[in-house]
C-alpha cells in the first residue's frame, strides 16, 4: 500500500492531462494483474436474470470486463465500487438501455427467464416494460406529476378506465412516499419538485409499470435520511414481488437493505457473496479495502 | 492513509500568504481588462444601434407623409345636359358619362382667369386622374343629385399633393418644372379658401398598384405576400419538420446520410437567385404553372427556406436533453413514442422559431421572385394563390424604380409596411420562446 501510495504522490503533472485511451490502456495493464475471476458464488438460488460473461466498450474504453452474474428473484442485490468502476453500465446492460448510446458495445449472455434479451425475437420495449429503471439522476419528464406516474400505465394500456388511472397513479406515488407531498399540486411540473421529490417521482414512475425487475442506480443520492428511510422501506416491501438491484456508495444502505452484495473494481467483478459476509469477512483485499474505507 | 499521501502529494507549493501577494498583484490588471473588454462590448451595440437609428429615421422621415394625401374640396354643378342628355338615368348611361368635364368646369368657375388651352390643362392637372371616378361612384349611388351643385372632396393630383405637403422642391419653377406657377398660385388660393386638405391616405391601404402614384396603394402587394406565405409555410414547415425528424432520429448513420447532412447545409448558403431560376425552370416552364402567381413564388420560397427550418428543427431536436429521451425508454415507450410524446413537445418552440424566423426572410426576398415573374405591373388586387399579382419587397422595387418624385415617399412607407410585418414576425418568434421556455 505504502509503496503505490508514493507512487500516486509523486506522479508529474502532465498525466492529469493524459488521454482517455491511454488511462483505459493503463487500467487495462493494472487489471491485468488482478485476478480475471471473481471470488465469491455468482449464482442465485432462483435466479430471474442470469448474466454470463458481460463485455461492454465504449469505443475505446473497456468498461465491463467479462462479468458474470445472477439477479434472484424476491431478492435485492447491491452492487457497490469506486466511481467509474462500471456499476451503472453493468445495470444498464440489463435493460439494453445500452443500446442508446451510439459507442457502446455489448456482448455476453443476458437471460430474463431464460430468454435471450438481446435476441431478435426478443422486443426491447417489452423487456423494459418488464425492468423498469431508476435512473442515477432524477430526469421526471417536463410534464405534470401525474402524467409523469401516468405515462407508462398509459402506453403499455395497463388502465382500461380514468378511475383505475388513478388508482395506479395515487397508489405509486404513495408507495414511493411522496403522495403527502404533492397530492395538492399534482398538476404541477414535475421538474417543479426539488431533488429527492423528483428522485421519489421517478420511483414511483417506474413502479407504476408493475416491473419484474427494478433496476435502481444510486436512488438516494439526492435524499435526506427521512426520505432515504422511506425508500428502503419500499425496497423491502418490493422484494415481496420483485427483484431489485440497486447501486449505491453507501455501505450502511447496501447493509440495510440487500440480501447480496457485488463488489467492482474498474470493470470486473470482484467479488460477490451474502451481503453479511462481504460486510464482515470479505474473502478479496479489495473489497476488505473497500468495505473498510481504506478505499476510494 | 492513502488520501493523506494524495493530498500531501499535491498540495500547492506556496503559502497562503505568498497567493494572496499574488493575487493582489495580478487583480488590478485583471479588472482593468475585463473593463476594456466591457467597453468594447458597449461600443459595438451603440454603433449597431446608431446605424438602427439613422436607417429608421430616413425610412420614416422619407415615408410618413405617405400616410396622409391631399384632398381639394370643390363645388361641382353636376350638369344633366352633360352626363345624361336624354334623361333616362340608365346606369349604363351613367357610367360611362363624361365627368372629367364636369370637374373641368368646376375649376374653371373657380378661377376663371384660365383661359388658354395650356393653363386649362394645367387646371385640370390640379385633380387626379381617380377624382372623377369617385365623382361617377358618388352620382351612381345616388342619381338624385344630378342637376344640383355639390360640394366635393376630390384626390389632389401626386405633384399637387407633394406641394400641398411642403416636399416639391422650390427650385425647379418654370419650363421643366413638374408644377407651374399658376399651379402653385391656384393652389395656394385654394389652400387660403380653406378647400386643401390632408386626410389619411386610404387609399395606400386598400388598393393596388397604379401608374398614378395618389391612386397606387400596398394592398394587392399584401395579399400577393400573404398568399405566397401561405403556400411557403404550408410546404416548408411539414416538410422541414419531417425531413429533420427522420435524421435526427431514424436516419441510419451511413454516408448517404452525411452527403444529405452536407448538402442541406449546402443549400442554405445557396444564393436566393438561383431559387428563382430553379422555380422558374422546373414549376414554370416543366409542370406549367402560372406566371406571377403566388404558388409559384411561394413554392420557391418554401425551397429557399427549406434547409433553414430543417437546420433549426434538427438544431432544437438535438437541444433535448437525453435524461427525457432515456426516461421514456425506461418506462418501456418504443422508440416513436419517445420522439412524439416527449422530443416532439419540447422541440416545437425552437421548430416554431426557426419556421417564422425562415419565414420573415421569405418575406423580404425579392431576387427569386422577379425571376418568376412576380415583377410584373398588376392592378388588380390579387384573390388566391393563382392569380397574377407581385409581393411588398417587389413593389417597393418597382416604385423604388418609378420616376415619379410622389413614389419616393410611397417606396419609404411601404418599406414601413415591411418592416412592419417583419418586426410583428419576429416579436412572434421571441414570444413563442418565451412562453414555452423549456423548464426542466
Ligand atoms: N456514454 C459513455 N461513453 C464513454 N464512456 C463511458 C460512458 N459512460 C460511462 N463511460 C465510462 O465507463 C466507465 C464506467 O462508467 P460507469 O458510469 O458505469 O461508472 P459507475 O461505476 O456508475 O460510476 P459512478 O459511481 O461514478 O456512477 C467509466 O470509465 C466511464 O468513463
Ligand atoms: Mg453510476
Amino acid at each position: 500500500m505504502g509503496a503505490s501510495v508514493q507512487e500516486r504522490g509523486s506522479r508529474p503533472t502532465p498525466e492529469v492531462s493524459r488521454t482517455m485511451s491511454t488511462s483505459s490502456r493503463e487500467m487495462s495493464a493494472r487489471a491485468g494483474q488482478e485476478p480475471a475471476t471473481t471470488v465469491g458464488d455468482i449464482t442465485a438460488r432462483d435466479p430471474v436474470m442470469t448474466v454470463r460473461n458481460a463485455n461492454v466498450h465504449y469505443g475505446e474504453t473497456h468498461a465491463i470486463k467479462d462479468v458474470s452474474l445472477d439477479v434472484g428473484r424476491n431478492e435485492v442485490i447491491a452492487l457497490i465500487g469506486p466511481s467509474g468502476c462500471g456499476k451503472s453500465t453493468f445495470l444498464r446492460c440489463l435493460n439494453r438501455m445500452n443500446d442508446t448510446i451510439e459507442s457502446a458495445r455489448v456482448t455476453g449472455d443476458f437471460r430474463l427467464d431464460g430468454q435471450d434479451i438481446y435476441d431478435r425475437s426478443n422486443d426491447v420495449v417489452m423487456l423494459r416494460a418488464r425492468i423498469g429503471m431508476v435512473f442515477q439522476k432524477p430526469n421526471p419528464f417536463p410534464k405534470s406529476i401525474y402524467e409523469n406516474v401516468a405515462y407508462g400505465p398509459r402506453i403499455h394500456g395497463l388502465a382500461s378506465n380514468r378511475a383505475e388511472l388513478d388508482d395506479i397513479v395515487y397508489g405509486s406515488l404513495e408507495r414511493a412516499g411522496l403522495l403527502d407531498e404533492v397530492k395538492s399540486r399534482i398538476d404541477e411540473p414535475g421538474t417543479g419538485l426539488s431533488g429527492g421529490q423528483q428522485q421519489r417521482l421517478c420511483i414511483a414512475r417506474a413502479i407504476a409499470v408493475n416491473p419484474e425487475v427494478i433496476l435502481m442506480d444510486e436512488p438516494c443520492s439526492a435524499l435526506d435520511p427521512i426520505a432515504t428511510a422511506r425508500i428502503e422501506d419500499l425496497i423491502d416491501e418490493l422484494t415481496q414481488n420483485y427483484a431489485i438491484a440497486i447501486v449505491t456508495h453507501s455501505m450502511q444502505q447496501a447493509a440495510r437493505v440487500s440480501q447480496r452484495t457485488a463488489y467492482f473494481h474498474l470493470g470486473r467483478l470482484v467479488e460477490v457473496g451474502p451481503t453479511e459476509k462481504i460486510f464482515t469477512n470479505p474473502s478479496h483485499k479489495l473489497t476488505e479495502d473497500y468495505v473498510t474505507g481504506r478505499f476510494g | 492513509m492513502a488520501d493523506a499521501g494524495n493530498r500531501s502529494g499535491t498540495a500547492p507549493p506556496i503559502s497562503g500568504g505568498v497567493t494572496r501577494a499574488r493575487v493582489e498583484a495580478g487583480l488590478r490588471r485583471r479588472y482593468r481588462r475585463e473593463r476594456r473588454f466591457r467597453l468594447y462590448g458597449l461600443a459595438s451595440v451603440l454603433l449597431g444601434i446608431g446605424f438602427l437609428v439613422v436607417l429608421f429615421a430616413t425610412i420614416i422621415g422619407n415615408g410618413w407623409s405617405a400616410f396622409r394625401q391631399a384632398y381639394i374640396r370643390l363645388d361641382v354643378t353636376i350638369d344633366a345636359a352633360e352626363i345624361d342628355p336624354e334623361g333616362t338615368r340608365d346606369p349604363g348611361v351613367l357610367s360611362v358619362a363624361n365627368y372629367p368635364a364636369l370637374l373641368r368646369a368646376a375649376l374653371l368657375e373657380k378661377f376663371p382667369e384660365a383661359s388658354g388651352r395650356r393653363e386649362r390643362r394645367e387646371l385640370a392637372g390640379l385633380l387626379s386622374g381617380g377624382a372623377a371616378f369617385a365623382l361617377r361612384d358618388a352620382v351612381l349611388a345616388d342619381p338624385g343629385i344630378i342637376g344640383t351643385t355639390r360640394s366635393f372632396w376630390l384626390l389632389a393630383d401626386d405633384d399637387a399633393d407633394l406641394y400641398v405637403k411642403g416636399r416639391l422642391p422650390t427650385g425647379d419653377d418654370g419650363e421643366g418644372g413638374r408644377l407651374s406657377s399658376a399651379q402653385r398660385g391656384w393652389l395656394d388660393a385654394l389652400g387660403a379658401d380653406g378647400r386643401v386638405e390632408l386626410r389619411f391616405n386610404r387609399a395606400f391601404f386598400t388598393s393596388g398598384d397604379s401608374r398614378d402614384p395618389e391612386q397606387a396603394g400596398i394592398w394587392g402587394a399584401t395579399k400577393g405576400s400573404f398568399f405566397m406565405l401561405l403556400v411557403t409555410i404550408l410546404v416548408a414547415f411539414p416538410l422541414g419538420v419531417a425531413a429533420a425528424i427522420y435524421l435526427e432520429e431514424f436516419a441510419p448513420r451511413n454516408a448517404w446520410v452525411d452527403v444529405i447532412e452536407v448538402n442541406i447545409n449546402n443549400l442554405a448558403a445557396v444564393p436566393s437567385i438561383v431559387f428563382g431560376l430553379l422555380g422558374l425552370a422546373v414549376f414554370i416552364n416543366f409542370f406549367g404553372l402560372p406566371r406571377s402567381a403566388p404558388l409559384v413564388g411561394g413554392l420557391v420560397l418554401a425551397l429557399m427556406t427549406l434547409p433553414v427550418i430543417i437546420i433549426a428543427a434538427r438544431a432544437s431536436i438535438k437541444a433535448v436533453p437525453p435524461s427525457v429521451r432515456e426516461a421514456a425508454l425506461g418506462v418501456g415507450a418504443s422508440h416513436v413514442q419517445m420522439v412524439f410524446h416527449h422530443v416532439l413537445p419540447l422541440a416545437l418552440p425552437g421548430m416554431l422559431t426557426g419556421a417564422i424566423i425562415g419565414m420573415a426572410r421569405a418575406l423580404g426576398e425579392s431576387a427569386p421572385l422577379l425571376m418568376i415573374g412576380m415583377v410584373a405591373f398588376v392592378v388588380e388586387i390579387p384573390s388566391g394563390p393563382l392569380s397574377p399579382s407581385t409581393a411588398l419587397p417587389v413593389q417597393i422595387y418597382l416604385w423604388a424604380d418609378s420616376p415619379e418624385r410622389a413614389f419616393v415617399e410611397r417606396t419609404s412607407a411601404a418599406i414601413m409596411v415591411l418592416l412592419a410585418f417583419l418586426l410583428v414576425m419576429n416579436a412572434a418568434a421571441v414570444w413563442l420562446r418565451n412562453r414555452f421556455e423549456r423548464r426542466w
